[in-house]
């Protein structure tokens, strides 16, 4: 990455995939970063309201004493609130996930399986054709175990 | 296994997905066996109606009701488990997680079924749904049944989440193995994972949320469970207790299956090297705190009614301590303690094998709490004229023995589909094991970067 950052690479045109998270290291850090746990909390409120309004009007709308509760028992409608609110939290972060990590993708234009095998992939994307000769020996001097050519750029 | 490397590591927890042997087909084929005739009698208790079932007047709750929660009480094996593991950031969790999330996902699926079948009209089992029916009648919220469906959706929901999202590089490792129609089937379960940098981020930040997220929802969905008998004014049940005990025992049965769970995968797909005896030991022990807290509380509760001496709880206190389900009572707190403690509390004894033990009698010390949490309650309820009994029937009988057949023959078959252990959590904490993090790692907005690069 230092190698190709040094030459002139934007890091936007640097894709890096690997079979394991590599947070600790500034190659494996993601950019930029989603405010995932606000956004959970966001989606708990939306389901909370939900779950309040539903618990609520459906009470009312269908008006029978049970038990001699009232009519809108609060703590019935508590706790189909909190299950609800629980349930936005966990559906908003997991769509987060998915469209943050932009999956489901099936079709992939750079991949190589060798990244199961635990090797680590580093490309350039469109490099200029008069820096290809210059960034493959970068990469090679960096320790780079293959380079592969596929019309984009691409070193592992 | 800190000697492995991540391919060998790979071929091992691949292994098992390669082939199955003849010894596996014909346990599925006699486990599919019992499934079939739980289902076949399942659908002759519909054809023939509810009374094919020993439930009774005064007995309404029998086996299938001690089924239900026997079964969501087992679910909190492992996403419970899991993510408190994850939560506390415990090492040896990395080959544990995944074992146990999928019992959480299959039994409460399971479980689930169970206020269907008990329904005696099945086809009817959407008037629970909050649905605008064109007569206007709305479910009523106040029924402790209703909470059940969106406690266990909620909880069904997160936990398939929480299994399927940490599978995803898994799939995708197998996808790049696979060839033919499983790699086509495998590229679509792994939704194009490639493992850049944003999609490890955004998981492991997801799975920190869903981690926090799913313990309020496991206990919740427990105590909706024990709130199922507690606000009813049924001897013994009407107790303030109920919630944390069920949430206990339902942590200790769980405990209880991943072990065994584990013990059968160690043995059956030769894990013997990822799954070790200090996974057996740690869980030992979390088994035995268990084990004691379940003591407590049946202590607690035990101790309560007597004190109180109130005439209708003393009947069921007594027909259980002395009487007819004096027994099985025993026999419980035979299976839930005098036998587990001494073989999770000797160091010696904690092995896998001491784990395995009292792992059985847990689980069938847990089932028959269930059990007795329920029958003689309703069959000892508060006017002698009304007291009746109950014995489950051959339907009953078949469709329970169905359920754990299906269990283990859904765990069996998911074993040989997906990697059993999380492969790219157990490289991780390989690699913080061999290469621990450097103390100073700088931003990726520095331009001048350390590391691995």
């Amino acid at each position: 990455m230092n190698a190709l950052r040094s030459a002139g690479v934007n890091r936007d045109n640097i894709v890096v995939m690997s079979d394991e998270p590599f947070e600790e290291y500034s190659f494996g850090h993601a950019e930029p970063s989603v405010a995932m746990p606000w956004l959970a909390v966001l989606g708990g409120l939306v389901g909370g309201t939900g779950g309040f309004l539903l618990a609520r009007l459906t009470q009312v709308a269908y008006p029978i004493v049970t038990g001699g509760m009232p009519i809108v028992a609060p703590f019935p409608t508590a706790i189909v609130t909190y299950e609800l609110t629980m349930l936005g939290a966990v559906l908003t972060t997991i769509v987060t996930l998915l469209i943050t990590a932009k999956i489901p993708k099936w079709k992939q234009e750079l991949y190589d399986p060798e990244v199961t095998r635990g090797k680590i992939l580093i490309a350039v994307i469109d490099p200029a054709d008069d820096a290809r000769a210059d960034l493959e020996d970068r990469l090679r001097n960096a320790g780079a175990d293959e380079i592969k050519s596929t019309g984009r750029f691409s070193a592992i | 296994m800190a000697q492995k490397t991540p391919e060998q590591i790979n071929e091992d927890l691949l292994r098992p997905l390669s082939g199955t042997s003849g010894r596996y087909l014909i346990v599925l084929a006699f486990l599919a066996g019992i499934v079939i005739a739980a289902l076949c009698s399942f659908f002759w208790q519909v054809y023939a109606g509810l009374g094919v079932s020993g439930l009774r007047s005064p007995v309404f709750w029998g086996f299938y009701i001690t089924n239900f929660v026997f079964w969501i009480g087992l679910s909190h094996a492992g996403t419970l488990i899991s993510a408190i593991l994850r939560l506390a950031n415990a090492t040896w969790r990395r080959p544990v997680t995944r074992c146990a999330e999928v019992i959480t996902v299959f039994a409460l699926s399971i479980g689930a079924t169970f206020p269907v079948i008990h329904l005696g009209r099945p086809w009817l089992a959407f008037w629970l749904f909050p649905y605008p029916s064109e007569r206007g009648i709305w479910p009523n919220i106040r029924s402790p049944l209703l909470w059940d469906f969106f406690a266990i959706n909620t909880y069904l929901i997160s936990s398939v989440t929480f299994l399927l999202l940490p599978m995803l590089p898994d799939l995708a490792l197998v996808r790049d193995r696979a060839a033919g129609w499983k790699k086509k089937v495998y590229s679509v379960l792994a939704l194009g994972w490639t493992g850049t940098p944003k999609q490890w981020n955004r998981l492991e930040r997801a799975m920190h949320i869903m981690a926090i997220a799913v313990i309020p929802v496991a206990v919740s969905v427990h105590s909706i469970v024990s709130w199922d008998f507690a606000m009813a004014p049924v001897p013994m049940w009407h107790s303030t207790i109920f919630a944390p005990y069920f949430v206990a025992g339902a942590i200790f049965s769980g405990i209880a299956a991943l072990i065994l769970a584990m013990a059968c995968l160690r043995k059956f797909l030769h894990l013997e090297e990822y799954l070790l005896p200090i996974h057996f030991e740690n869980l030992g022990k979390l088994l035995l705190v268990m084990s004691l807290l379940w003591f407590y509380f049946v202590f607690a509760e035990r101790l309560t009614a007597w004190y109180g001496n109130d005439p209708s709880e003393m009947t069921v206190f007594w027909v259980t301590q002395t009487g007819s389900f004096s027994p099985l009572f025993w026999l419980m707190v035979l299976c839930n303690f005098v036998i587990p403690f001494p073989l999770l509390a000797i160091k010696k004894t904690r092995t896998i094998l001491g784990t395995s033990i009292a792992s059985v009698t847990v689980v069938i010390g847990m089932w028959l709490e269930r059990y007795l949490i329920i029958v003689p309650s309703l069959s000892h309820k508060y006017l002698p004229y009304s007291w009746g009994t109950y014995r489950p029937t051959w339907v009953e009988l078949t469709i329970t023995a169905g359920t754990f057949a299906a269990m283990v023959m859904l765990y069996m078959i998911f074993s040989k589909l997906v990697p059993i252990i999380s492969i790219w959590e157990l490289k991780v904490g390989l690699r913080e094991e061999a290469h621990p993090a450097p103390a100073l790692a700088p931003s990726h907005t520095q331009p001048n970067e350390v590391g691995a690069d």
